[in-house]
C-alpha cells in the first residue's frame, strides 16, 4: 500500500514537472508565433478522410514558414482530435480558441460537426475554415465555406445529365443525413422546375455505413428498365459506396446504361476500391488530381514530397484547404492583424489562385468562386474530365430552388452585413445559423 | 421512305457506284495504308473528334481493326509519348508491355510515364461496343458472337439489321441464335405489315426482359388526341395478351429473386452470428471485440492477397485458414489475457472487451492507416448468374450463401462429433461436474474461446468480398450479431441459423415498401417485442442446466 502511494506521488510529481514545462515553452513561443488550428478527426470513422486534411494543413503551413512565415512571424499549428465526435469537435474548439488562441481554425467535414462547432465559433468569435461541399442554406460571419454550395456541385451535375446524356428518369440515393436529405430536396425542386415529373423520380435513403444493396440496386434496375434513358444522382457518403457500386457492377449495370454521378466519391475514396467495375461512372468536383495545370503539377509534387509517399492522391477538399489557406495568408497580410473582426473584412474580394487555372474569390457570403467539373472514373482510380462550367460559379448559400429560402441572401459586408437577409421583407432574420 | 421510291434500276446504279468508290479506296489503300493513317488518327485526339476517328477507323477493311478497337474498349491502347507510336499495352511489373498496333511486333516494356492512354467516355464507349459487333458478328467463339448480338441490337438500324438477318441463316449455336431472333422480333414489331406484328408480338411472348415489357407495352399508349399508336386492333389484343402472361412470370420471379436477397442478408447475419453463439452463446461472454476478430479476419485476406498477388483464386483460400488461425490466436490471447479474470461477471467483461475493440481497432488504423484497403475479388466470384431474362443471382453472394452453410455444417460436427466438443458442451452444461469428470475446465475455455473467434475471422474472409476492408468494419457488425444470436436462442446454433435467415428475409421483404431506414428499425421493434413474450428466443435451451 505504501509503495503503491509513493508510486502515486512520484507519477504526479513527475506529470506536474512535464506539463509545467510545457507551459513554459509554450509560452515562450508564444511570443513568436502565429497559431493556426486544425480540426481534423484522426480517429474514429471520418478518420479515413480527414486525417489526409491534416497532413495537407501542416504542409501548407509548413510551406508558409519556408516563405518567412507570415506579418514576421512563424505560423505554429496546433493539431487536436475531435475523434469523429459531434460533441467533441464544439469542446475541441472551444480549448483550440480559448486555451491555445489560434488565429484561425481549418477543419470539420461532416455538416454535423460543422454546425456543432459554429455556436462555438460565434461565440468566441473565431474563425472557421471550412473544406467540404456541403448543403448549404447557412451562411456565418465566422466561417469561410471553401467547398461547394449546392449550386456549384449538384446543380451543374444534373445539367450536365439532363442536356449532354439526356437523362429523363433520376434516382437520388443518399445516405440519411442533413446533407443528402437537403441536396436532394433542391435537387427535386430543380427537377420539377425543369418539368421532370413525380413518377420519373425516384428516392431512395440508407443509413450510414450500408452494405447489402442488393434490392435497391434491383430497384433501380427496374426503375432504369423503362426505356427512358436513367440516371443515379448519388449523395452516399463514403464508406457505403464500396458495396454500391460492386453490387451495380455484379447486376451488370453499367455507366453506360445507368451512369451514376456521385459527389462524395474523389480520388482518395476510390483509391480503397478496384475500380474497374467503376469506370465511366461520373463525379462531379471543383478539382480532380488529373487536371494538366502548372500550378496542380507543383501541388501534387510538393504533396508527394511531403508525405513521402508518391501513390498518394489529391483530391477536392485539400484544394479548397490550399485555396482557404492562401486566401486567409493574403487577408491577413492586408488587414496586418490576425483579429478575426479585420480578416473577415479584409478577405471578402480577395482573389487567390487555385489549381485548376483559375482564380478563387472570396464572396460577400463567405463562400468562393469555383469552376465545376464532372469527370468519369478510368481504370488507375482517376478522373477524367468531360464537362466543365465555362467560367467560374459563385457559390450560392441560400438556393434558390427552394421556395421558402429564395429571398434569402447572405452578404456580409455593410450595409447588409448579415448572414440571411431576407430581400422582401428587407430584414435580417434573427436567426444565427 | 424516300429510298423506297428509287426504281430498283437507280438503286442498282447507286450500288454500283458505291462499291467502285470502295474498291477505288481499297486500292489507294495498299500505297498509302490507310490503317496506319487512321490509326495514327486516334491518338491525341479532343474527345469530340475521337468519335469520327474511331468510325473512320473502322471503316478499314483489315483483319487487325477489331483487335485494336476491342483493346481500346478494354483502355489497353496508347501511345508512346516519345515517338507517337500507337501501341497496345499489358500490364506487366512496374509499367506495361507492349506491341506495336499496326505489325504486332513486342516493343518490350514501358514505364507508366512513358505511354498515354487514349480514354473514352461512355458516349463513345457504347458506339465502340456497337462498332465492334458489328465486326466481330462471325467470329469463331460463340460468346462473342452473342455479345456482338446484343450490341448491335441496341442500335437497330437497316445496316445492322441486314447483318443480323444474314447472321440468322447460319447460326447454330442455340443462345445465339436466341438472342438473334430476339433482336429481329423487336425491330419486327415496327414494320408495316401486320402479320410481322403478329409473328414477332408471338415470338416475344415468352420473353422477360425489360426491352420486350417496353416496348409491348408501347404498343398500347396512345397519342395525344386519344388514338392508339398501334392501329390494328387484333394487334394491341395479342400484345395484352403477351403483357400479361410476361407480367405474372415476372412477378414471380420477382418474389423468388426477393427470397434470394434474403438468405443471402441472412447468410451474412449467420456467418457473423456464429462465432458470436460459441462465445456469448456457449460460454457467456459478452464479447464486445467479436466484431474486430472479424475485422483482422478481413485484414488477414488483405495481406494474403499482397504476400500473393498473382494467385488471386488461390489467396482466397488461403486467406480462409490463416484468417481462422489469426483470430483464433488473438481470441485465444483476449480470452488468457482478461477474460477468465472476469467469468461471471457479464457487466465488467463487457467494458473490458469494448476496450479491447477499440485498442485493436486503434491497432489496426497504425498498421494500415484509417484508409479502407482494396481486397480483390477473383473473376469467377464476380457478376451474376443470368437465369432468364428477369431473374439473375449475383454470384459473390451466392457463394457467400454455400460458404455460410459449408462452415455451420463443419462447426456443428466439430461440436457433435469430436472431443473438443464433448469438452465444451459438458462444460457449458455443468461445469463443476465437467470438472468433476476430469476435463480440463480452463483449457477447454480458452479453446472455445479460441474457436469461436476462429470462426469470426472465417466470416471476415467472406465480409471482404462485400464492403470495405477497414477499421470499422466490425463495428457495423456487432449489433446484428448479437441480434441473431438473442434471437436465435442463446446457446443454440440452430437457433442462430434459423434467426439470421429469418431476419434476412423478413428484411428485404420490408425493405421494398418501407425503405431500408424503416426496415431495419421494423425487424429491432419486432425483435424487442418476441424477446418480450419468449426472452430465452427461438429455440431456448432446455434442462436444468438451463435452469440454473
Amino acid at each position: 500500500m505504501a509503495d503503491q502511494n509513493r508510486r502515486n506521488v512520484r507519477e504526479l510529481l513527475l506529470s506536474a514537472a512535464v506539463a509545467g514545462l510545457a507551459l513554459i515553452s509554450s509560452a515562450a513561443r508564444a511570443e513568436e508565433t502565429i497559431k493556426v488550428g486544425v480540426l481534423h478527426s484522426l480517429s474514429g470513422t471520418m478518420a479515413i478522410s480527414e486525417t489526409t486534411l491534416k497532413d495537407t494543413m501542416l504542409m501548407l503551413i509548413d510551406e508558409q514558414n519556408k516563405k518567412g512565415g507570415l506579418l514576421g512571424k512563424k505560423l505554429e499549428a496546433v493539431v487536436v482530435d475531435p475523434a469523429s465526435n459531434w460533441p467533441l469537435f464544439a469542446e475541441k474548439a472551444r480549448e483550440l480558441i480559448s486555451k491555445n488562441k489560434v488565429a484561425a481554425i481549418f477543419g470539420c467535414w461532416t455538416s454535423v460537426s460543422r454546425k456543432s462547432v459554429l455556436p462555438v465559433v460565434e461565440e468566441l468569435n473565431g474563425l472557421l475554415f471550412y473544406p467540404v461541399q456541403y448543403e448549404g442554406e447557412e451562411s456565418s460571419k465566422n466561417v469561410i465555406y471553401t467547398g461547394a454550395a449546392p449550386n456549384q456541385q449538384a446543380i451543374p451535375a444534373v445539367d450536365y445529365l439532363m442536356k449532354d446524356l439526356k437523362v429523363k428518369r433520376w434516382v437520388l440515393a443518399g445516405t440519411d443525413y442533413v446533407y443528402p436529405r437537403t441536396t436532394n430536396k433542391i435537387l427535386e425542386a430543380y427537377l420539377k422546375s425543369k418539368g421532370v415529373k413525380d413518377k420519373d423520380i425516384m428516392i431512395n435513403y440508407t443509413p450510414f455505413g450500408h452494405s447489402d444493396w442488393q434490392s435497391i440496386v434491383a430497384d433501380i434496375k427496374k426503375f432504369g428498365s423503362t426505356g427512358k434513358k436513367t440516371a443515379v444522382v448519388s449523395t452516399i457518403n463514403g464508406d457505403a459506396n464500396v458495396p454500391f457500386y460492386k453490387e451495380l457492377g455484379n447486376q451488370g449495370i453499367s455507366a453506360e446504361q445507368i451512369p451514376v454521378v456521385a459527389f462524395s466519391v474523389g480520388e482518395e475514396e476510390l483509391s480503397g476500391i478496384d475500380t474497374k467495375p467503376l469506370v465511366g461512372h461520373l463525379a462531379a468536383w471543383n478539382y480532380f488530381m488529373s487536371i494538366d495545370t502548372p500550378e496542380n503539377a507543383a501541388f501534387i509534387k510538393q504533396w508527394h514530397q511531403f508525405i513521402k509517399n508518391p501513390r498518394r492522391v489529391t483530391n477536392d477538399p485539400m484544394e479548397a484547404h490550399y485555396i482557404g489557406f492562401n486566401l486567409w495568408v493574403k487577408a491577413v497580410e492586408k488587414a496586418k492583424t490576425t483579429d478575426t473582426d479585420a480578416v473577415v473584412k479584409a478577405i471578402v474580394g480577395l482573389e487567390t489562385p487555385n489549381l485548376t487555372g483559375g482564380l478563387a474569390k472570396a464572396l460577400p457570403n463567405h463562400h468562393i468562386s469555383k469552376p465545376v467539373f464532372i469527370g468519369e472514373i478510368q481504370d488507375d482510380g482517376q478522373f477524367q474530365v468531360v464537362w466543365k462550367t465555362k467560367g467560374l460559379v459563385d457559390g450560392d448559400a441560400w438556393s434558390d430552388y427552394l421556395p421558402e429560402s429564395k429571398p434569402i441572401t447572405a452578404d456580409w459586408t455593410p450595409p447588409i452585413n448579415c448572414g440571411n437577409y431576407n430581400t422582401k421583407t428587407k430584414k435580417c432574420s434573427g436567426q444565427k445559423y | 421512305m424516300k429510298a423506297m421510291l428509287c426504281t430498283p434500276r437507280l438503286r442498282t446504279l447507286a450500288l454500283l457506284a458505291l462499291l467502285g468508290l470502295a474498291l477505288g479506296e481499297a486500292s489507294g489503300a495498299r500505297t498509302s495504308d490507310p490503317f496506319s493513317a487512321s490509326l495514327a488518327r486516334l491518338k491525341g485526339a479532343p474527345l469530340e473528334e475521337l468519335g469520327a476517328a474511331i468510325e473512320q477507323f473502322a471503316s478499314v477493311q483489315d483483319e487487325r481493326t477489331s483487335k485494336v478497337l476491342q483493346a481500346l474498349l478494354d483502355g489497353r491502347l496508347f501511345y508512346r509519348k516519345a515517338d507517337g507510336k500507337v501501341v497496345i499495352g499489358e500490364p506487366a511489373e512496374a509499367g506495361y508491355a507492349i506491341t506495336d498496333a499496326a505489325s504486332g511486333e513486342q516493343l518490350g516494356t514501358a514505364e507508366r510515364f512513358e505511354v498515354k492512354k487514349i480514354s473514352l467516355n461512355n458516349a463513345l464507349r457504347t458506339t465502340l461496343r456497337e462498332t465492334i459487333g458489328r465486326l466481330e458478328l462471325n467470329a469463331q467463339d460463340p460468346a462473342v458472337r452473342l455479345r456482338a448480338v446484343q450490341a448491335m441490337s441496341q442500335a437497330p438500324d437497316e445496316k445492322n439489321l441486314a447483318l443480323l438477318r444474314a447472321r440468322l441463316e447460319t447460326e447454330r449455336d442455340p443462345k445465339v441464335l436466341d438472342a438473334l431472333r430476339l433482336a429481329l422480333a423487336l425491330a419486327d414489331l415496327a414494320s408495316e405489315d401486320k402479320n410481322v406484328r403478329l409473328r414477332a408480338i408471338g415470338a416475344l411472348q415468352d420473353q422477360t426482359g425489360a426491352e420486350v415489357v417496353n416496348r409491348l407495352n408501347a404498343l398500347l399508349e396512345k397519342n395525344d388526341e386519344g388514338e392508339y399508336l398501334e392501329p390494328d386492333s387484333d394487334v394491341r389484343h395479342m400484345a395484352e395478351a403477351a403483357l400479361h402472361r410476361i407480367q405474372s412470370r415476372l412477378q414471380f420471379y420477382g418474389a423468388v429473386e426477393t427470397l434470394f436477397f434474403g438468405l443471402s442478408l441472412g447468410a451474412v447475419l449467420v456467418l457473423s452470428a456464429i462465432g458470436l453463439a460459441i462465445t456469448f452463446g456457449v460460454m457467456g461472454v459478452i464479447n464486445m471485440a467479436h466484431g474486430e476478430l472479424m475485422m483482422l479476419g478481413a485484414y488477414t485476406t488483405y495481406v494474403v492477397q499482397q504476400l500473393m498477388p498473382d494467385q488471386l483464386n488461390i489467396s482466397l483460400f488461403a486467406a480462409i485458414p490463416a484468417a481462422f488461425l489469426i483470430s483464433a490466436l488473438v481470441g485465444i490471447a483476449i480470452e488468457r489475457g482478461i477474460i477468465r479474470f472476469l467469468y461471471g461477471r457479464p457487466l465488467e467483461s463487457l467494458l473490458a472487451t469494448f476496450g479491447v475493440s477499440l485498442f485493436l481497432q486503434q491497432t489496426v488504423r497504425s498498421i494500415f492507416s484509417p484508409l479502407n484497403r482494396s481486397v480483390a475479388t477473383p473473376a469467377w466470384m464476380s457478376g451474376s448468374l443470368q437465369l432468364n431474362g428477369a431473374l439473375s443471382l449475383t454470384l459473390n453472394r451466392f457463394y457467400i450463401l454455400l460458404f455460410c452453410l459449408l462452415v455451420f455444417a463443419l462447426l456443428l460436427q466439430i461440436l457433435k462429433r469430436t472431443r473438443l466438443g464433448l469438452e465444451v458442451r459438458a462444460v457449458a452444461q455443468n461445469r463443476a461436474m465437467a470438472k468433476a469428470m476430469g476435463i480440463p475446465a480452463e483449457r477447454v475455455d480458452a479453446l472455445t474461446f479460441g474457436l469461436g473467434s476462429g470462426i469470426a475471422g472465417v466470416a471476415g474472409v467472406a465480409l471482404s468480398q462485400l464492403t470495405n476492408v477497414g477499421p470499422n468494419l466490425g463495428q457495423a457488425y456487432i449489433v446484428d450479431s448479437f441480434m441473431v444470436v438473442v434471437f436465435g436462442g442463446v446457446g443454440n446454433l440452430w437457433g442462430t441459423l434459423v434467426a439470421g435467415f429469418s431476419l434476412g428475409i423478413a428484411n428485404k421483404f420490408l425493405e421494398p415498401y418501407s425503405g431500408a431506414v424503416l426496415a431495419k428499425i421494423l425487424v429491432l421493434v419486432f425483435i424487442i417485442i418476441f424477446i418480450q413474450k419468449r426472452p430465452r428466443g427461438l429455440f431456448p435451451q432446455k434442462g436444468r442446466a438451463a435452469e440454473a
